[in-house]
C-alpha cells in the first residue's frame, strides 16, 4: 500500500512546515528551499508527498493521483463550485489561515454595499484568479451582464480603471483600504484544508495518517503575517485620477520579470520611479507624461490589451501567442521584439521513456503505451495546437500554475514548458523531444489604438525609445 | 468497445429517427393549422440572455454550457442554447416585433449538464410560442394545441396538470418576506421544494391554512377554483386577480370538454411565467409543459408584449411510441447487377434514376447479401433479349423483362 500526499508551496507553506513538524509525519526536509518536489516520509514507508501550486491540489486529489492533499479553502471551493460531482471530500479545517476571498471594489466608484451594486444596470467587468466562484458569485446574485476576466494573479490592481469588480483573497479590510478597495461582500474564508479523494477515503486505509493530523489540529498554528502586511501598506505613486489623465496605458510585468525589464528600460533612457518595486506599488510613474503605468502579471497582458485597458504591454512571446492561439482574431500585435529574457518553449519527456522525438512518441501511443497521453502545461492553447498539429491522438491536457515539471512522470507522460538552460529539466530527469519556438519580451500593442492618430504618434514614440535601445 | 461517444450525449440510430421525424410532423402537421410558422434559432446564444431575473433560476444556470467564443476575449460568454422559449423570444424582439401577433413554431435541441451523464445532456424539443396573446383565449389555444399533437401521436393517456405561476408569486408575496428571502423561497419552489412554502412563517395563520389546502387539494374543474376564491377573501387584490385569469381559463376549456386537473405544485422550473402554467404527463413522465410568460419580451426590451407557449419534450415521447414506427416507412427495390463490371453498373445506376423518377425507392446491391425485406428485387445482366429478371419478393414469383418500360407496368400492377 502507498499514500501519496498533495502538500503546498507558497503561502501555507510555512504553516504547513509546522504543523507536519509538529505530528511527525517524517517530512522534515519539506519546508526547505529547493526545486525537487518529491519528499519521503523518514517514518512511514508507505507514505510519499510532492509538492504543488496550492491551486493545483484540487484538482490532483480529485482525480485520484494523490489520497490526502492540504490547500485553501478558495482553490477547493473553485473546483466544487464549478464540478461538485468531483471526488473531492473535506475532511477538516486545519485552524490556520489568511484572510477571506472578498467581492470588492474600488473606494472611488461610488460603490459600498451589494444593493448599491444591484440597483445600477451596468455591463460588469469582473477579475479575478477564481473564474468559477466569480461566476458562481454573478449567477446567485442575478447579476444581468456581466463579463469575467481571469487572471493569473494582481487581480487588486485592475479596479476601478480596468474593472468595475475584483474577487480576490485578502488578509483584511485595512489591506483592502491600503490598496484604496472596499470590500462589498466576504465570500468565504480562506482556511487551510486537509482533504481526501472519495474512493481513497472509502477504500483504503489512509488511518495512521488521519489520526495522526487530526491529533494536533485543536492546536493552532500561527502564520506569520505582519511582513505581509506591512507590506501592502504603500500608496500609489501615481494615484488612480492622474493614471486616468493619462494617454498611453502601459502594463509592465511584477514579479520575477520585473528586473530584467527594469533594466531594460533604464537603459533605454526611461527613468521609472516606483519599478521595480516589492511594495506593492502598482502604478509607478516615469518621465514621459502621456504614459500611465501598471504592473499585472505578464499571462494577462495580452488579454489586457485586446480589450483596450492598455494599449501597450511588455510580455513574453510564449503569452502572445498563447492569447493568440485561442483568439486567433485579437487585436493585440507584436510591435517590437525587446531580445531580452529568452526562452525556448519545449516538450519534454521522462528520460526512462524510449522516444526521441514527438513521432517516436506518437508510436509509443499508438502501440497504447499511453491512454491517453498525459500533457501537462501553464500555455494550454499553445500545448493543445501542437499536440493537433502532430496529430497526437488521443491526449487530454492538464492546466497548471507553475511547477510544472514536477508533475512528470507519475502525473502527466509530456511536459510543455519554457526552459532557459535545460538544468531544470535535467534535474527532474526529463529530456526535451522538441522546440516549439524561441521565446522574448517583447512589446505588444493594440492594433485599434494605433488607428488613433494621436494614440499612434506616441505609441511609435514609446517604441522607437526602446528600439533605440536596441540598436 | 470503447465507448467513443460524448458522455450524456446520444447518436438516434434510424429506429429512432422514424419516430423523431413521426413526432416533428405530426407537430409540424398542428402546428401549420392553427396558423403558426416555422422558425429556428441558433444554437449559440448570449449567456446574459438568460441571466436576469425572471429568465433562468439560478439552478438551471450552474447547468448551461457557456463559454468564450473565438473572439471573447471581451469576456462575454455564450451558451449552448438551455432553453427553447428566450432565444424565440429574442428573435422576436430582433426581427418580428413590427407584428403585433406572432405564431411561431419550432424543433430545436437544447442543452444542459446533466452530473451523472445517465441522462440526455442534449435534448429535443416542440415549442409553439404566442407573442402578442395577451388575452386567456391564447393560453387555452396553446393548450388545445398541445392535446392536438398529442391525439395526433395516440398518446390519448396523457395527464393535464395545470397551475398558476402569477397565483403562486402572489401566494408567496403573502407572506411579507424579506426581498432576499422571497428570491431564496422562489428559487426553492422554481426547483421543486414546496415545503419552502410552507416552513416560511407567515404573519396570517389564515393563510397558513389556504396554503396547505391549495397545496394539497386537487381539482377537476372551474368550480374548485371558485370554491377557492369563495374561502380566500382575505386574500390580496394580486391574488383574486390571478385567481380570476385561473377561473377564466379553466372555464372555458370545461366548456371545450378539455381534461385537466388542477395541481398548483405541477409548475416547472422557469422563472419567466407570470401566469397559466402546466405539464404534461404520460406513464408518471413529463413530456411537455408550458405557460405564460408577460414580462419576458419586456425584461429584454421596450416592448410590452405579453405570450404564452409550450413545449413537447420528444425524448421520452419517443420511449412511448411503438416499435412499429420503425418499420421502413415503404419496401424499396433491390437492384443487383449480374457482375460488377462497368457496363452492368452504369445499366443498375439508370434502372435506380428512372425508378426514383417514377416515384419508387430503389437500392443498389453491394454485397449481394442485404436482408431480404425488400418488395422487389431486379436483377440486371450485362446481355440478351431480357436483360432484366424481376422478382415479386412476397408473392415469390419471377419473370425476364426486356425494358425498364415494362419493368414499370409491372410494378405498377
Amino acid at each position: 500500500m502507498s499514500i501519496k500526499l498533495a502538500l503546498p508551496k507558497g503561502r501555507f507553506l510555512s504553516p504547513t512546515v509546522n504543523l507536519l513538524s509538529r505530528v511527525d509525519l517524517g517530512f522534515s526536509d519539506y519546508g526547505s528551499e529547493t526545486r525537487q518536489y518529491r519528499r519521503q516520509s523518514a517514518k512511514f514507508p508507505y507514505l510519499s508527498a510532492k509538492i504543488f501550486q496550492e491551486k493545483d491540489i484540487p484538482i490532483q486529489v480529485a482525480v485520484g493521483n494523490y489520497d490526502l492533499g492540504i490547500c485553501g479553502l478558495d482553490w477547493i471551493e473553485e473546483l466544487l463550485v464549478k464540478y461538485p460531482a468531483s471526488a473531492l471530500v473535506k475532511v477538516s479545517s486545519l485552524d490556520y489561515g489568511e484572510g477571506n476571498v472578498h467581492v470588492v471594489a474600488s473606494n472611488q466608484a461610488g460603490i459600498s454595499d451589494l444593493d448599491e451594486l444591484l440597483a445600477k444596470q451596468n455591463d460588469w467587468r469582473m477579475v479575478s484568479e477564481y473564474p468559477n466562484l466569480t461566476e458562481a458569485f454573478a449567477l446567485n446574485l442575478r447579476i444581468r451582464r456581466f463579463r469575467i476576466f481571469p487572471v493569473w494573479g494582481a487581480a487588486e490592481v485592475y479596479p476601478p480603471e480596468n474593472a468595475d469588480l475584483a474577487i480576490l483573497s485578502e488578509r483584511d479590510d485595512i489591506d483592502l483600504e491600503a490598496q484604496g478597495l472596499v470590500s462589498l461582500m466576504n465570500l468565504l474564508p480562506v482556511t487551510a484544508f486537509l482533504i481526501a479523494n472519495r474512493e481513497s477515503l472509502e477504500n483504503k486505509d489512509l488511518s495512521p495518517i488521519l489520526s495522526c493530523l487530526s491529533s494536533k489540529l485543536a492546536t493552532k498554528a500561527q502564520i506569520s503575517s505582519s511582513v505581509i502586511a506591512s507590506q501592502r501598506r504603500s500608496d500609489p505613486i501615481t494615484s488612480h485620477s492622474q493614471w486616468q489623465r493619462k494617454e498611453i496605458k502601459l502594463a509592465l510585468p511584477d514579479g520575477h520579470q520585473q528586473p530584467p525589464a527594469s533594466q531594460f528600460l533604464k537603459k533605454a533612457g526611461l527613468n521609472l520611479q516606483g519599478y521595480p518595486s516589492r511594495a506593492w506599488i502598482h502604478r509607478p510613474s516615469v518621465d514621459l507624461d502621456w504614459l500611465g503605468i501598471k504592473v499585472i502579471r505578464p499571462q494577462d497582458m495580452p488579454l489586457q490589451v485586446a480589450t483596450g485597458n492598455f494599449d501597450l504591454a511588455i510580455t513574453g512571446k510564449d503569452w502572445l501567442q498563447e492569447h493568440l492561439y485561442r483568439f486567433p482574431s485579437s487585436p493585440v500585435k507584436e510591435l517590437l521584439d525587446l531580445r531580452f529574457g529568452k526562452v525556448r518553449i519545449v516538450a519534454a519527456i521522462s528520460q526512462d521513456i524510449s522516444a526521441a522525438n514527438i513521432n517516436e512518441l506518437k508510436l509509443l501511443i499508438q502501440r497504447g503505451k499511453f491512454a491517453p497521453l498525459r500533457v501537462v502545461s501553464e500555455y494550454i492553447n499553445i500545448a493543445d495546437k501542437y499536440l493537433r498539429d502532430n496529430y497526437v491522438s488521443p491526449y487530454k491536457l492538464i492546466p497548471t500554475w507553475g511547477a510544472s515539471e514536477a508533475f512528470l512522470p507519475e502525473d502527466a507522460d509530456l511536459l510543455i514548458d519554457n526552459a532557459q538552460t535545460g538544468k531544470t529539466l535535467a534535474q527532474h530527469n526529463l529530456k526535451v523531444i522538441d522546440v516549439l519556438f524561441q521565446s522574448a519580451a517583447c512589446l505588444i500593442g493594440n492594433k485599434d489604438s494605433l488607428d488613433l492618430p494621436d494614440k499612434k504618434e506616441k505609441m511609435e514614440i514609446f517604441a522607437q525609445i526602446l528600439s533605440a535601445r536596441l540598436s | 468497445m470503447e465507448n467513443l461517444r460524448c458522455k450524456g450525449m446520444r447518436d438516434l440510430l434510424p429506429g429512432d429517427m422514424l419516430r423523431f421525424r413521426y413526432i416533428e410532423d405530426s407537430f409540424r402537421t398542428c402546428c401549420l393549422k392553427y396558423g403558426y410558422q416555422e422558425v429556428r434559432t441558433p444554437t449559440l446564444e448570449h449567456l446574459h440572455l438568460f441571466t436576469a431575473i425572471g429568465t433562468l433560476t439560478p439552478s438551471m444556470l450552474s447547468k448551461v454550457y457557456s463559454f468564450l467564443d473565438w473572439d471573447g476575449w471581451g469576456g462575454e460568454r455564450v451558451v449552448l442554447r438551455p432553453d427553447g422559449t428566450i432565444p424565440i423570444a429574442r428573435l422576436y424582439i430582433n426581427s418580428l416585433s413590427e407584428h403585433e401577433i406572432a405564431r411561431l413554431f419550432y424543433v430545436t435541441n437544447i442543452f444542459a449538464f446533466e452530473e451523472t451523464g445517465k441522462q440526455n445532456r442534449e435534448r429535443w424539443q416542440c415549442g409553439a410560442e404566442f407573442l402578442g396573446g395577451a388575452k386567456f383565449a391564447a393560453d387555452v389555444e396553446i393548450i388545445l394545441l398541445v392535446k392536438d399533437v398529442l391525439r395526433r401521436l395516440g398518446l390519448n393517456r396523457s395527464e393535464l396538470r395545470l397551475s398558476h405561476a402569477g397565483l403562486v408569486k402572489a401566494l408567496i408575496k403573502e407572506l411579507k418576506l424579506s426581498s432576499s428571502e422571497e428570491a431564496r423561497v422562489t428559487s426553492r419552489i422554481l426547483d421543486g421544494d414546496w415545503q419552502a412554502l410552507t416552513q416560511a412563517k407567515p404573519i396570517n395563520p389564515e393563510l397558513s391554512k389556504l396554503l396547505l389546502r391549495l397545496l394539497n387539494l386537487k381539482g377537476k374543474s372551474s368550480s374548485f377554483l371558485q370554491n377557492v376564491r369563495a374561502i380566500s377573501q382575505q386574500a390580496s387584490v394580486d391574488f383574486k386577480s390571478n385567481l380570476e385569469d385561473f377561473i377564466n381559463i379553466t372555464t372555458l376549456l370545461d366548456s371545450l370538454n378539455c381534461d385537466y386537473e388542477i395541481d398548483f405544485t405541477a409548475t416547472l422550473g422557469f422563472e419567466y411565467y407570470t401566469g397559466v402554467c402546466f405539464v404534461v404527463l404520460a406513464d408518471g413522465e413529463k413530456i411537455g409543459g408550458g405557460g405564460r410568460y408577460d414580462n419576458l419580451v419586456p425584461l429584454m426590451s421596450d416592448r410590452n408584449t405579453p405570450a404564452c407557449g409550450s413545449a413537447l419534450y420528444v425524448d421520452p415521447i419517443m420511449k412511448l411510441l411503438s416499435p412499429e414506427g420503425e418499420e421502413r416507412a415503404e419496401a424499396g427495390i433491390l437492384i443487383e447487377g449480374e457482375k460488377p463490371t462497368p457496363r452492368i453498373l452504369q445499366k443498375c445506376f439508370a434502372l435506380a434514376q428512372s425508378l426514383r423518377g417514377a416515384g419508387y425507392t430503389a437500392e443498389l446491391s453491394f454485397t449481394g447479401q442485404e436482408e431480404s425485406d425488400y418488395r422487389w428485387a431486379i436483377l440486371v445482366c450485362e446481355k440478351g433479349p431480357s436483360p432484366f429478371v424481376v422478382t415479386d419478393c412476397k408473392q415469390k414469383q419471377q419473370q425476364d423483362v426486356a425494358s425498364i418500360v415494362e419493368i414499370l407496368n409491372i410494378l405498377g400492377e
